[in-house]
Formats: structure tokens, sequence, C-alpha cells
């Protein structure tokens, strides 16, 4: 069966790519202890030398609009191109073609069904930066094949934050079950507070400091229980408007399994949100 | 009240480029055309399987058409999807890095400690 090389929890913030790129007088001053504390992050997943990638974000009414909403959907695809004109436009991000692990898709969705979780799929879904921003930063030269899975963290009715944790619980024991002698990263991206077209946006800091400290604990934690107490879809509106970006923050706790602590765990404090990097390597060592 | 009409407008205007200048250059034409020829366009079918009942309200029109998005804010339309097409709007004309998005934060200022209108469609 395939292996878990690791479990990767991370924020994407899209102005990554252009602070880490840029030069002279258009490099910002945080940008250099942004790009080591990155590429230090990024050995974490090149140190668990993974072949595969399963890759969870959530569509920024790119391509899944409310004509057609899926809670949670499953890319399966042999191909996959990336990135948007108003990603290129707002953070100036570059174009993307990947190639998809299809075997691996169809072993999921199926899989997932039969669990009781109704999953949609796509058969051509172009991805944007929720799940390329971590290829950016953690493997840049973009040549592994992917499991794209989005969830719907924008538009309301949302899914539960317990269904969040469960997909995540449920995605780790269809790799496992994967029938593979392939080493697979999962890799997931939400948000700390975060205020997107509000009043509160754009600030110093990430709209919510304080709940970010305890959100950070909980995910190096892996505290599930504690976290699934305090947040509620209702309470979700109190750090910010676009903080239901966390509960992708749940489901890769759930991947990473209840009270297991994530073994290598950083935060860098930006304007308009706090970053956060977790690794966790599941192989038990001998 | 038609929420979603008002977020399939942002929607469907942030992801075209000519379409973003259009509406930049010329609102009232932009909006105008768009809700006779677009608003009832289901997104990815024919157009000769058109919807026959989506209409803008004279005040969400209004909105649109004075780029009020401090109005789009309140009426509920998608923050997310107003706040991207402001920028490729309006970005463009602040000299400082997030000098659009710090102006649209105080014009949205006293909205600071009330609860969020409703966003959902």
């Amino acid at each position: 069966m395939a292996t878990i090389a690791a479990v990767i929890a991370s924020t994407h913030h899209p102005f990554y790519y252009k602070a880490s790129t840029s030069t002279g007088d258009q490099r910002p001053p945080f940008a250099e202890e942004w790009v080591r504390k990155v590429e230090a992050f990024r050995d974490t997943l090149t140190r668990a030398n993974p072949d595969v990638l399963v890759l969870v974000g959530s569509d920024h009414f790119h391509q899944l609009w409310l004509d057609n909403m899926p809670q949670f959907l499953v890319g399966n695809a042999p191909h996959y191109d990336a990135n948007w004109y108003n990603e290129e436009r707002e953070f100036g991000l570059p174009r993307f073609f990947m190639n998809g692990q299809q075997d691996l898709s169809w072993h999921i969705l199926r899989g997932g069904i039969d669990r009781g979780f109704d999953l949609a799929f796509s058969n051509e879904l172009r991805l944007d930066h929720s799940v390329t921003c971590p290829i950016i930063t953690l493997r840049p030269q973009n040549d592994l094949p992917v499991v794209p899975i989005y969830t719907n963290i924008f538009a309301p009715p949302l899914p539960q934050p317990k269904r969040f944790v469960e997909l995540g619980r449920m995605i780790r024991e269809l790799v496992e079950s994967w029938p593979s002698d392939l080493r697979v990263a999962i890799i997931g991206t939400g948000h700390l507070s975060l205020e997107l077209g509000g009043p509160r946006q754009f600030g110093p800091h990430g709209p919510d400091p304080e709940f970010d400290a305890k959100a950070v604990e909980w995910i190096a934690t892996s505290d599930v229980e504690r976290a699934l107490a305090e947040v509620s879809l209702e309470s979700l509106w109190t750090p910010g408007n676009a903080t239901h970006g966390f509960m992708d923050f749940m489901l890769m706790m759930g991947v990473a399994g209840e009270g297991v602590k994530a073994d290598y765990v950083d935060t860098y404090d930006l304007f308009h949100t706090m970053e956060a990097y977790f690794t966790w390597y599941p192989e038990v060592t001998p | 009240m038609s929420r979603y009409l008002l977020d399939k407008f942002l929607y469907t205007i942030d992801r075209d480029p000519e379409l973003v200048e259009r509406y930049r250059a010329d609102p009232a034409g932009t909006v105008e055309w768009w809700e006779r020829e677009r608003a009832n366009q289901v997104l990815n079918c024919h157009v000769g399987e058109n919807s026959t009942w989506l209409k803008f309200d004279d005040a969400e029109r209004a909105a649109l058409v004075a780029h009020d998005y401090v109005k789009l804010y309140e009426m509920g339309a998608h923050p997310f999807l107003t706040l991207t097409l402001f920028i490729a709007m309006y970005e463009r004309d602040f000299a400082e890095p997030l000098g659009f998005q710090l102006e649209y934060a105080q014009k949205l200022s006293a909205w600071r400690d009330k609860p969020y209108p409703d966003i959902t469609t």
C-alpha cells in the first residue's frame, strides 16, 4: 500500500510569489525573512521524498460557481492547467501545467463515496492559487503528479467544521489503502483570521491575532476536540469574514490524526494575515 | 433582492479582461448591456437555453452603475467578488502599495463593529 510521506498544512498567501521574485526598490522589507521561512518549510517536504501530492484547497470562484456549487470535489483528470487571469492580474502568478495521478483520484472518489462521502468530481479542472501557492512555496520545480481536492469555504451553505475533519480522516485512510508503492504527501492550505472585502482588511496584522494564536496551537497539537468545541460556522465570522478558510486547516488536522503533534511548526506575522506552516511525518521511526 | 444576480455580475465581469475595462470606463452602459444580454445566460449552456426571470432591482442597478462598493457590501454582494473586481479597476489609480485596499477598508469603517451583512444566495 501507499506510504504517507508527509502531511503538510499551510496558509496560502498569493503575494508570496511577487514578494519573493521582486528586486531592488520593488522588494518589500519583509521578503528576506519570508523567503528564509518558506525555504526552511520547503525542506520539510523535500526530506519526505514524495512521489505524488494530494492538494487540498478551495476554488476562489474561478471554475466553481453558484449555479452548480459542490461542497467537496475531487479532480479526476490526467492533467491540470492552473492559475487564472485575475490571479495573474492581481498577484502576478504564473500559469502552470500539472500532471494528475488519476488512479489515486479514482481510488479516493470510489472509496469516499462507498464510505458515505458523496464527493463531486471534475474531469476538467483548472486549478487556482489555493493549490498552486503550495507548489510555489514547497515544490517550485512542479515535477510531481497531483490529486486536487476542493472544499467549499466560500459560498453558504457551507459544510459543518466536523465534516472537514471527517473528510481529512477519510482521505488519510483512503491514501493508506491505495494499492501502490508510491510515497504520497498530503498538503492542504487554508487561512487563519482573514478579512477580504470588509472593514478590517489589509491591516498591519491579521484581523484577530488572539484567534490566530489559539488556532496555531490547535493545529500544532492537532487538538481536534478543542477546535471543534470552539469553532462553528457562526463563530468563524468573528475573527474575519474569510476565516471559514480555517476549516481547511481542520481538515488537515483530520489527516494528521487527533492529538498528533506536528514535527515542524513555524509562523510569520505579516500584514493582512498571519502565515503558518506545519509538517507531520506519519512514518514510524524504527 | 437578487444577491445571486449581483454576484453573477461581479463574477462574469471580473473574469473577462475586456469587460473589466468596459465596466471601469462605462459603468452605466455596461450594466444596461449586461442585464439585457447576460443576466439570464446560464453560464455553461447554449444561449437558446437562457433563464427568463433574472433582473436587478433599482437599488442594485444604481449601486453597480455608481461603482458603489460600500452599497454592494451592505446589500450582501459577496465581499471577495466585489474586492477582486474593484482592485482590478482602481488599484492602478493609487501610488502607494495597498492604497486602494486601505481606502476601501476605511470607507467600510462604519461596519467595523457590526455584524456582517447576509451574503447567502
